[in-house]
């Protein structure tokens, strides 16, 4: 009895903290149309800033409370209204989803530029002697705790009347469906929508400075972001749209696990694998069984088409001409690349293009899925990582070929993203993603514990593969293996691209009812697309396994496989000069760029103070705030930057080409005027 | 003895050129609606109409030339400050917010800057117009069905009483009787005194009501008159085809 009593306590306040991030969510997507996956990296900058002015420096707690909480937050709602979504209100859903990413990636980064993480071990609450128990009945709470619970019934109670009783709630509603339908009534949207982040954002403030009560007194960006993404469930349960529900599920959620953590015996599978995992699961299962969100749509803008037209790629508006100049163009690059590889480059560089080669294939399954199908998958690690287990283990367990192994890996990669992408098509826009991504984070927690699918903590080494005489454990001619897998899946993937296939799916992003009322399935595209985009990644993470020659779980890590979606998407995801060119980023930036040769060159445009090796999280903002742009430039940044030079070069050719030409007059036999 | 000038015309568009990012959709286009009087913009699709109707509403914003509302420059203005003055726009199509209920929706267009007891007055007096709102007051806009969600919008239209009613292809989608329901109503609007900028494919039903008309073409206007002699033009058009 006392277990079930201390479980429903406990629960109760850990499931506050649940609701109040679900709340936000809700909140945020009521009143800005941005499911912000974001919103744990907004807490954690009003956590960090919190926590270095009031443990670190001393500062009362209600200065600290309102310089971080009351200014902060709010001035980072302000920044990215004003910024950046802003101009993306008539942007699609996903797009904004992917912005928000962007900034998962990107603000955590930013703040520890100036906050070293590792030393906020400490954190006090915001609640003097927060660890004073009292004993209500049967309940025993702490006032940090009990600061939790009040402040979610606040928030709760606040967003309700908001929504159901104020005039500006209505508003907020009618600008994220339609800011310029809102102008026509007469509603400022600009100062609605800033009003919308502010209050958003102060909710994440508030979150911020509570959570680190319950993460161990520590302000670790990870730990925010982990605790959003088990209240994406609660959230979920809502529909993103009743908070009500919000609250009641996040509590419930919390109440579960702790009864989960007091009842379950220790050193079962049960307890080590399914608890920690536990809201994960209940993530994937609200999504593949709730009938309320099966092929929900967000609703469209019925004034959209005031804006412009997306401009061409610059691929599709070139001549032949300059198609094969650019081709050759790169190739010839290539060539003088790969040329000091092999002859002139030392370890350190031949291990840079092998990685690269591979992760240009894995980033392929991205501009399968997202370039191709117009999918945000957060599952493309997983997938990668399914085909790194499967080869490591067939080769290791079974002794089988270790090329069979990985194409058998890759195989059931492709097969388990086809199984997974069959209850996820039913759900439509944010939902589809969250799919994946909860897929991602299930089996992360789960199934990766399991020595059977990893190998142990010390797993036997896998050989390089042998292809007849043709053995790659020599570094070079492994390359010259994933170079050859690299030129296959490219061309593959060119010829899905301008296949049937690919037009099917093209047809199903322009109008999914237009493309269903001309005999396309958008399911069937869409299955075949997500199970060929996971098998590419599976082959990618057969190829890395065995060229390390043990399965590391790291490297498939859900939110690696975040970084991946903003790096893809950031420099092209529709091309596979896109996929090559984020492999490049990947490898090299941190590798490269930052420690050696930034460094160099700020060094050598400048007299002033000597600059050492950049940290790492500049790589985070750089390619975090790359994707902010995916919006606004959807092919890409580098792709979009391309467009201007592009059309310059083929002005130059039209014009060549056409003072080439002899007078119009004389070949058309038209009489002068 | 002075002499009084006369008032600027209500809505004055001068040498406008707009159109959706590289893409130009009118060019040069002038033309001025005095206070009380009802013009309508006739033309093939693509002409330019809804672009006109966009611009005198801040929703697409000219990229040359001037628009004066009211003898007011409100070129580049956004479009709620157009909304404010009292230009109430009713798009084309579906223009409801389909995640708000009935209710919300009449709420949302009807209740800024009024009275508790006028707006409802006034959401009454929508339900009147059309009882099937009345009914599904409750319910989100976007399970209507088309038609009524055209009721919806048009109800808004209605009960505003604004100083100017851009009403773009108001018959679209809504079954002939009520279509000339509609129209009586628009009457009723424009003998209280409303000034009317009425876009529509249904040539009879917009001269009909109309004192004056512009032919466009192309993004361009192509002829000017009265609602009689646009009447015979549009005929000698017809004939010619």
């Amino acid at each position: 009895m006392d277990n079930f009593f201390g479980g429903l306590t406990d629960g109760v306040a850990y499931g506050a903290v649940y609701a109040l991030l679900a709340i936000g969510l809700v909140l945020a997507y009521k009143t800005s149309g941005v499911f912000n996956i974001a919103f744990g990296v907004q807490a954690y900058a009003s956590g960090a800033l919190y926590y270095t002015l009031h443990t670190s420096h001393d500062v009362a707690i209600i200065p600290a409370f309102i310089v971080s909480v009351v200014l902060l937050a709010p001035l980072i709602g302000v920044i990215l209204d004003r910024l950046l979504f802003r101009f993306l209100r008539s942007a699609p859903e996903m797009s904004r989803l992917v912005v928000a990413l962007g900034l998962l990636v990107a603000i955590p980064g930013i703040v520890q530029l100036k906050f070293d993480q590792t030393l906020a071990i400490s954190s006090q609450g915001i609640v003097p002697h927060g660890d004073t128990v009292y004993n209500i009945g049967p309940a025993v709470l702490n006032r940090d705790q009990l600061a939790i619970i009040v402040t979610t019934a606040i928030v709760a109670l606040a967003v309700i009347v908001l929504f159901r009783y104020t005039a500006v709630g209505l508003r907020m509603r009618a600008v994220v469906e339609s800011s310029r339908m809102a102008e026509l009534n007469g509603v400022n949207s600009d100062r609605v929508s800033m009003l919308s982040w502010v209050l958003t954002s102060f909710v994440a403030g508030l979150a911020g400075v509570l959570l680190p009560q319950i993460t161990g007194n520590q302000v670790v960006d990870v730990y925010y972001t982990t605790l959003v993404t088990a209240a994406i469930v609660a959230a979920v349960l809502a529909s993103l749209t009743s908070v009500p529900l919000a609250l009641a599920a996040g509590i419930g959620l919390g109440v579960l696990q702790e009864w989960l953590n007091r009842f379950l015996p220790t050193n079962s599978v049960v307890a080590s694998n399914i608890r920690p995992g536990l809201p994960f699961i209940a993530l994937f299962l609200v999504l593949a069984l709730d009938p309320r969100l099966r092929h929900r749509r967000g609703t469209t803008d019925p004034l959209a088409n005031v804006d412009p037209p997306p401009p061409a790629p610059v691929a599709g508006t070139r001549s032949s001409e300059l198609t094969w100049g650019t081709r050759i163009f790169w190739c010839v690059i290539g060539a003088i690349y790969l040329y000091y590889v092999f002859f002139h480059g030392n370890d350190s560089v031949l291990d840079d293009a092998i990685r690269i080669a591979i992760y240009a294939i894995i980033f392929c399954s991205i501009v399968v899925a997202t370039g191709l199908a117009g999918q945000v998958s957060f599952a493309q690690a997983t997938f990668a990582g399914i085909g790194g287990a499967v080869s490591a283990q067939l080769a290791t367990q079974q002794g089988m070929s270790v090329i069979l192994t990985i194409l058998i890996g890759a195989l059931v990669a492709g097969v388990v993203g086809m199984v997974v992408s069959i209850p996820a098509l039913r759900l439509g826009g944010i939902f589809l993603t969250l799919f994946t991504f909860a897929f991602a984070l299930a089996f992360e927690n789960v199934f990766l514990k399991f020595g059977w699918i990893t190998g142990g903590i010390f797993p036997e080494a896998e050989p390089r593969p042998q292809l007849g005489s043709v053995d790659f454990a020599n570094n070079k001619s492994f390359l010259a293996l994933c170079l050859v897998v690299l030129v296959l899946v490219s061309a593959g993937v060119v010829l899905v691209r301008g296949g049937t296939t690919g037009r099917f799916l093209d047809a199903v992003r322009g109008s999914q009812v237009a493309a269903a009322s001309i005999g396309i399935s958008a399911t069937r595209a869409r299955i075949v697309t997500f199970g060929l985009s996971a098998a590419i990644a599976g082959l990618g993470g057969g190829l890395l396994t065995s060229y390390e020659g043990h399965y590391t779980p790291t490297n498939w890590a859900t939110f690696v496989g975040l970084f991946w979606v903003v790096i893809v998407v950031t420099l092209g995801p529709r091309t596979i000069e896109g996929a090559l060119q984020a492999a490049f980023g990947f490898i090299l930036f941190a590798k490269r760029v930052l420690p050696v040769w930034l460094p160099w060159l700020i060094n050598h445009i400048q007299p002033f103070g000597h600059v050492g090796t950049l940290p790492a999280a500049v790589q985070y903002i750089f390619f975090g705030l790359g994707a902010v742009t995916y919006a606004k430039h959807p092919e890409g940044i580098l792709e979009a930057n391309k467009r201007k030079p592009m059309q310059k070069i083929q002005a130059l050719i039209d014009r060549r080409r056409s003072s080439g030409e002899p007078p119009e007059t004389a070949t058309s036999g038209a009489a002068p005027a | 003895m002075t002499i009084t000038p006369a008032p600027p015309p209500l809505l004055e568009l001068e040498h406008v050129d707009a159109g959706y990012g590289p893409f130009h959709a009118i060019f040069d286009v002038s033309f001025a609606v005095e206070a009380g009087r009802v013009l309508t913009l006739l033309g093939a699709n693509g002409a330019g109409k809804t672009t006109i109707a966009r611009v005198c509403s801040g929703l697409v914003v000219p990229t040359k030339g001037s628009v004066r509302f009211a003898g007011e420059e409100l070129a580049g203005k956004p479009a709620y400050v157009y909304a404010r003055r009292g230009i109430v726009h009713a798009p084309e199509g579906r223009s409801v917010f389909a995640s708000l209920s009935v209710e919300e929706n009449l709420h949302l267009a009807l209740g800024r800057g009024r009275d508790k007891a006028d707006v409802a007055r006034r959401v009454s007096r929508a339900y009147e117009l059309f009882p099937r709102l009345g009914e599904r007051r409750r319910q989100l806009a976007g399970t209507l069905s088309g038609g009524e969600q055209r009721m919806l919008s048009l109800s808004r239209v209605m009960v505003d009483e604004p100083r100017l009613l851009i009403a773009d292809e108001l018959s679209l989608g809504l079954a002939p009787i009520i279509v000339d329901e509609v129209y009586a109503t628009l009457a009723t609007i424009r003998d209280a005194g409303t000034t009317l900028l009425i876009i529509e494919q249904h040539v009879d039903h917009a001269l009909g009501i109309a004192d004056d008309a512009l032919l466009l073409a192309q993004g361009e206007i192509s002829e000017r008159g009265d609602a009689l002699q646009m009447r015979a033009a549009v005929q000698r058009m017809l004939t010619n085809q």
